[in-house]
């Protein structure tokens, strides 16, 4: 296979990819006793192997070989935004259990 | 190129001074994502705590639906992957109507996209979800519609890299500005991920 029939699957494999993740995703809400309790869990852990996905087939970040400083950026950038978020709502939900 | 990471990336020899232009660029672009990002981080931080804030108005389980939920997301998805041909027709040099029928093929889904959100908007209005109801829907009409206003934006950055496509061809800027916008496309569907995982149906579980 040529570079761009090889290119062409990698973005055929990932929209495949992110249809069945997407579809399980609302399949797990649309029949709740699939999942039962852990639905969210579920689509929390789909909708974050999707992205996974979308970065490597559709945006071509790779943990090797990407040869730029994009996936320590991308790294870096994901930590920021974990501690700020989980800060944020641990700190929000103390605030609002104490206030109330 | 050997290894073939970048899709589109044919902006001269590999190492050659045009590539590492073209990289830099595209670092720079990367810098903008990420921070944007950020943004939007900061907006799920947001909602998240003001998810009990319904103030007795309509919460997530009266105002979400399925439905129209995975078709915006299908719509999204397929442009994301329209775009990436769009990326292949450029990268192997197979002329304007290629290209531009896949730009627009994106547009499109972008703008059916566009439509489908306005109208569940117009929905949520109708039963009384105001974004100054509660803080709950303050805080959900901060993030979803901010992600909106960013596919407006791919929208009309589509139209305008069309027209220069049309007009000038594509020399190296063109294609660096055209990479630039696939990023920021595709960057927009990992939004909607989060989107349609935390608040649309993590809202439909609760």
């Amino acid at each position: 296979m040529n570079d761009r029939g090889r290119e062409t699957m990698g973005y055929v494999g990932g929209l495949l990819a992110a249809t069945v993740l997407t579809a399980g995703a609302f399949a797990a809400v649309r029949w709740p006793t699939l999942f039962g309790p852990g639905t969210f869990a579920a689509v929390c852990a789909l909708g974050l192997f999707q992205a996974i996905v979308q970065f490597r087939f559709f945006l071509h970040v790779r943990l090797k070989g990407s040869g730029r400083d994009d996936l320590l950026l991308l790294l870096f950038s994901s930590i920021i935004i974990v501690l700020m978020v989980a800060g944020t709502l641990v700190l929000m939900a103390n605030l609002r259990g104490r206030m109330m | 190129m050997s290894r073939s990471v970048h899709v589109g990336l044919t902006l001269g020899e590999e190492g050659g001074p045009h590539h590492q232009q073209a990289e830099s660029d595209l670092f720079g672009f990367w810098v903008f994502l990420m921070s944007d990002a950020l943004v939007f981080a900061l907006m799920f931080a947001t909602y998240g705590a003001m998810l009990v804030g319904t103030a007795g108005g309509p919460g997530p389980r009266d105002l979400f639906e399925l439905k129209p939920t995975l078709i915006e997301t299908a719509l999204l998805l397929a442009s994301s992957f329209t775009w990436g041909m769009a990326s292949i027709s450029l990268k192997y040099g197979d002329g304007k109507p290629g290209l531009l029928a896949w730009m627009g093929t994106t547009l499109l889904l972008g703008m059916c996209f566009l439509f489908m959100e306005a109208n569940d908007f117009a929905t949520m209005f109708a039963k009384g979800a105001f974004p100054a109801r509660s803080g709950f829907l303050s805080a959900f009409f901060g993030l979803v519609p901010l992600h909106g206003l960013h596919v407006l934006a791919g929208c009309i950055w589509i139209l305008v890299m069309a027209v220069q496509v049309i007009l000038i061809g594509t020399d190296d800027r063109t294609k660096t500005n055209l990479l630039r916008l696939g990023l920021f496309w595709h960057f927009l569907d990992v939004i909607w991920i989060a989107v349609f995982s935390v608040v649309f149906l993590g809202g439909l579980t609760r």
